[in-house]
């Protein structure tokens, strides 16, 4: 059973309803509502969520600007932890299959989910996959969301687990220009630590800057290429998720 | 850029509410968009006229009010209202806050007929 709102865990079928008191004035009348926008994407990503808990399956959010090095990050944790953990990955983009025939040959399965013009993945779109693509008997779900550091913020999945991407070539002060996806992460990974010899890039501010905007976010710095750092972001995969 | 569609979806919900109170006309409806809500007060009320037009709502005024990020201290109790996003009591400078107001995007109200 969903504590929010009573229905059959796993029922797909969406109600609105709010609570409401109308004050009377002859023809005119205001309508006291409160109820959130978001209201239908909310009741879904907590059905996945609950899907998803009742499944023991781990579910994480991927997020960061276009490029920021999701995808090698995943290709890198598949090849690493894909014969230990059975995992499954969902990974939106507007257009091509580019990102999951990158992660098609590796240990665990992936599917890609095209947004078309929707600029982030929204509950819905999970939703279509669980029971399906996701089956039921995977240890972890990693979700890719689209390369953008605005729209995904505002829109939950079902995930446990938030994580933003901040890759060492798109300078520090990142988390300040986009701090509401930046705050809503309880991970950041700061990405291509290989490059920080080539570019006038300052690990200290970048910490800074985080800590402003997110002061319990786990920062994990790593160098997918090289392996640098990539111990405690599987650690924290196996041990901490 | 996703304010299109949030105003969309919010002339859903708005007509569908406005239907069941057996309503001819809403003449407002006001909204709170918080800080950390991921919403853009600018671009919402650009893209409501678009999201409205020629439907139900297509007179309907949008009312935003804009809630700041607030923060209650774990330390000092102050109430405060951090500048740029900073988690940070401004009375005591502590980081050890909650967060009590910023998060929403929520219809409040509308006006009628
Ligand atoms: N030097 C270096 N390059 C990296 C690293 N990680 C990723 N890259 C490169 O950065 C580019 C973008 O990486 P992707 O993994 O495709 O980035 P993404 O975030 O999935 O991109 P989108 O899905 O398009 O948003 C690729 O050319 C990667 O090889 C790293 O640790 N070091
Ligand atoms: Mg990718
Ligand atoms: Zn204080």
């Amino acid at each position: 059973m969903c504590e929010d709102c009573g229905c059959e865990e796993g029922n797909k079928k969406i109600y609105f309803d709010s609570l409401e008191n109308s004050v009377e004035n002859a023809s005119q009348k205001t309508i006291k509502i409160e109820t959130d926008i978001l209201d239908k994407n909310n009741h879904i990503a907590h059905h996945n969520s609950h899907w998803l808990q009742d499944r023991n399956i781990a579910t994480l959010n991927i997020m960061s600007s276009p490029g920021s090095g999701k995808t090698y990050l995943l290709e890198k944790t598949l090849d690493k932890l894909g014969h230990l953990k059975k995992i499954a990955v969902l990974i939106g983009d507007q257009q091509t299959d580019n990102d999951a025939k990158r992660l098609i040959l590796k240990e665990g399965k992936v599917k890609q989910i095209n947004t078309v013009s929707s600029c982030h993945l929204d509950a819905s779109m999970i939703q279509k996959e669980l029971g399906s693509f996701v089956d039921g008997s995977e240890n972890m779900l990693i979700i890719e969301n689209v390369g953008n550091l605005v729209c995904p913020a505002a829109f939950k999945l079902g995930e446990k687990i938030k994580i933003a991407l901040l890759s060492t070539t798109e300078g520090e002060d990142k988390p300040l220009k986009y701090p509401v996806l930046f705050h809503s992460a309880d991970v950041i990974i700061i990405t291509k630590t290989d490059l920080i010899p080539y570019l006038d890039w300052d690990l200290n501010k970048a910490y800074e800057y985080i800590k402003k905007i997110n002061p319990n976010a786990l920062i994990i710095p790593v160098s997918a290429k090289t392996g640098d750092g990539m111990t405690r972001w599987y650690d924290y995969l196996m041990n901490e998720v | 850029m996703h304010e299109l569609s949030l105003a969309q979806t919010l002339v859903e919900s708005v007509t569908a509410l406005a239907k069941k109170e057996n309503a001819t006309k809403v003449s407002s409806i006001t909204i709170s968009v918080g800080a950390l809500s991921g919403v853009s007060k600018d671009s919402l009320e650009f893209c409501f006229p678009m999201a409205t037009k020629d439907t139900f709502l297509a007179s309907t005024k949008i009312i935003i009010n804009e809630i700041p990020l607030t923060t209650v201290c774990s330390e000092c109790e102050a109430t405060t209202y951090p500048n740029n996003y900073y988690i940070l009591c401004q009375n005591c400078q502590s980081t050890n806050v909650r967060i009590t107001g910023g998060k929403e995007f929520s219809l409040v109200s509308m006006e009628v007929e």
